[in-house]
């Protein structure tokens, strides 16, 4: 059987992935999926913590939280259409009226 | 057969009445016609009012249901009273907002319904799980609400900042959960802290356990605004409609700082010696920077959104304190902070003609002339977050100074105490704006009454609050 920690040490790489994916890529599409990475991240070590102690409660957090991410992502898309309708763009960078 | 384990109503009465009522307005709005809007609005105030009214009963009782994920303390009915009142007064101020501005759309009473039910169950949560829902209901639908007033630019922009910055923090509650589960093996935070108090963590468990910890609190101090996880702020709360960003600045920081306090007092009571000096040192950045950052805005919005970070830089000294006197500190502070910031921002809601933001410090001057109703009511809100008394907010300042110097945090209570009076500047230059210069241009003030109303109940209670401190504090 493969450790538990191999499991959170893919998980917390993955995590870092996506992080890096939020911080450095300027499409909003990309930041978006760069964030799902992160909750699905927090998945794989959810399952595994929830199969080394035997608990339901892990993997009933993972519905949960696949739940809640497509809520997200449902709302994200929305805005970046109707971002896309006024600005014709999709790089964040581009959407700065707001400084100061 | 799977048995289900009883269910007592009596505690989450209060969110059933909020979603139950949502639901069904959202259904009676279609048959609403535009014109009659207001009716969604009043709908809305009487669904918060009855599930205000299903509080009075509880009062004094303690309770878990739900295997023990949802509980009723005076804690969370004190909460859910402020989220109610908040929720309520930003319905008032939004009646005459949203046909100005073109978004006179049902469905923004209804969100805000559904926000208020996130924020109950943030107070409510006696589980990483329900306190992870609690808060991405009371997110999602701001970020919706963010954007209403979709095709402006602005509110595009900020609803898209709020929800990139948002997910991003969810992102660490979500890992930071994952790991606290699999260090203690539980997501109930009364188990969690017996699993601490027992002592049995070690090795690899350790390491799982601090960093879920920490990143937790990220994600939690993302939408209290703490910073360094503060710089979406400013531009979302100057992008959003105005009634939102009242909102979101009172109700939806006054959640996150429940959950907050929950996770920190019950789950984490027994780490006290190593959370204490990370977050007082967080709270003292908060305090320093938000307030530092307001001193050379001229856009009110954007000055009262940073403030409004550094106001939350004095709330956490409250949970700091880990005593039952700071936690009483920070619900009275968010009374108050609720309160002020509301009164603050229906000024500038009366101010805001259609699709012209007059929000500039330069547009106050002559107000006292102009409306002199609006103009004492911005100078009390003024003085009340500059923490001056007679008003509610130097009551709520004092009380969480005592709470923290109680708990040995000296240092923090004086950098606290320099930075207000530094703050006090940047306060009173509205006032002295207000009543001291003349008016530059000429900007069209609403005289909707209910606005005005809305804004008189606020600026009458901050007062009365100053007044009479310690009734109300004996009742919390």
């Amino acid at each position: 059987m493969v450790p538990t920690f191999y499991y959170v040490l893919l998980s917390a790489l993955l995590f870092c992935v996506g992080v890096t994916g939020v911080l450095i890529r300027r499409n909003a599409l990309v930041v978006l999926m760069s964030v799902e990475l992160m909750l699905n991240s927090a998945n794989l070590a959810l399952v595994a913590f929830a199969h080394a102690r035997q608990d339901v409660t892990g993997q009933l957090l993972v519905f949960f939280v696949i739940v809640v991410a497509a809520a997200e992502v449902a709302v994200g898309l929305a805005l970046l259409v109707t971002i896309f309708r006024t600005k014709q763009t999709t790089n964040i960078d581009d959407i700065n009226v707001l400084k100061g | 057969m799977i048995e289900i384990p009883p269910i007592d109503w009596s505690v989450v009465l209060q969110l059933c009445i909020i979603f139950g009522g949502a639901t069904a307005l959202l259904m009676a709005d279609l048959f609403i016609p535009e014109v009659r809007r207001r009716v969604t609005g009043y709908l809305a105030l009487a669904v918060l009012a009855a599930a205000a009214i299903a509080g009075v009963a509880p009062w004094g009782c303690r309770g878990h249901t739900f295997s023990g994920t949802i509980q009723i303390d005076s804690f969370s009915l004190v909460l859910n009273w402020i989220f109610m009142l908040g929720a309520a007064i930003t319905i008032v101020l939004s009646f005459d907002y949203l046909p100005r501005h073109g978004i006179n759309r049902g469905e923004y009473y209804v969100m805000i319904l559904f926000a208020v039910g996130g924020m109950m169950l943030l107070a409510q949560g006696a589980d990483l799980v329900v306190l992870f829902l609690g808060l991405e209901l009371l997110s999602i639908t701001l970020y919706a609400l963010a954007g209403f007033a979709y095709p402006r630019t602005t509110s595009e922009e900020a609803a898209m900042k709020y929800l990139l910055i948002g997910a991003f923090a969810t992102g660490f509650l979500v890992f930071g959960i994952a790991l606290v589960y699999g260090a203690t093996g539980a997501t109930n935070l009364a188990q969690i802290g017996a699993v601490l108090a027992e002592g049995r963590i070690d090795g690899e468990n350790r390491i799982y356990l601090m960093a879920g910890a920490a990143m937790t609190v990220i994600g939690l101090g993302y939408k209290i605004s703490l910073v360094p996880f503060h710089m979406w702020t400013p531009d979302v709360y100057e992008g959003s409609p105005t009634p939102i960003t009242a909102f979101m600045s009172v109700a939806g920081k006054a959640a996150a700082f429940a959950g907050m306090t929950r996770f920190l007092l019950t789950a984490l009571e027994t780490q006290r010696e190593i959370w204490v000096p990370i977050l007082a040192a967080l709270a003292a950045i908060t305090i320093v920077v938000g307030n530092l950052g307001a001193l050379t805005q001229q856009n009110v919005k954007r000055m009262l959104a940073y403030s409004s970070i550094g106001q939350a830089g004095y709330i956490l000294l409250g949970p700091l304190a880990a005593s039952e006197r700071g936690t009483e500190a920070m619900l009275y502070y968010l009374l108050a902070y609720t309160l002020t910031n509301l009164a603050a921002f229906g000024v500038l809601i009366a101010l805001e003609a259609r699709g012209e933001a007059a929000w500039n410090l330069s547009d106050l001057g002559g107000l006292w002339q102009r409306s002199p109703g609006l103009a004492i009511a911005m100078a009390i809100a003024m003085l009340s977050l500059a923490g001056v008394p007679p008003t509610a907010g130097f009551v709520a300042k004092f009380a969480v100074f005592t709470a923290a110097w109680q708990a040995g945090q000296a240092v923090l209570v004086f950098i606290g105490v320099i930075v207000s009076a530094i703050a006090a500047f940047y306060y009173l230059r509205v006032v002295a704006q207000i009543f001291m210069s003349e008016p530059t241009r000429e900007v069209e003030i609403s005289s909707d009454r209910v606005l005005a109303f809305g804004i008189g109940l606020s600026v009458i209670a901050i007062v009365l609050i100053g007044v009479l401190p310690a009734r109300l504090l004996n009742l919390i």
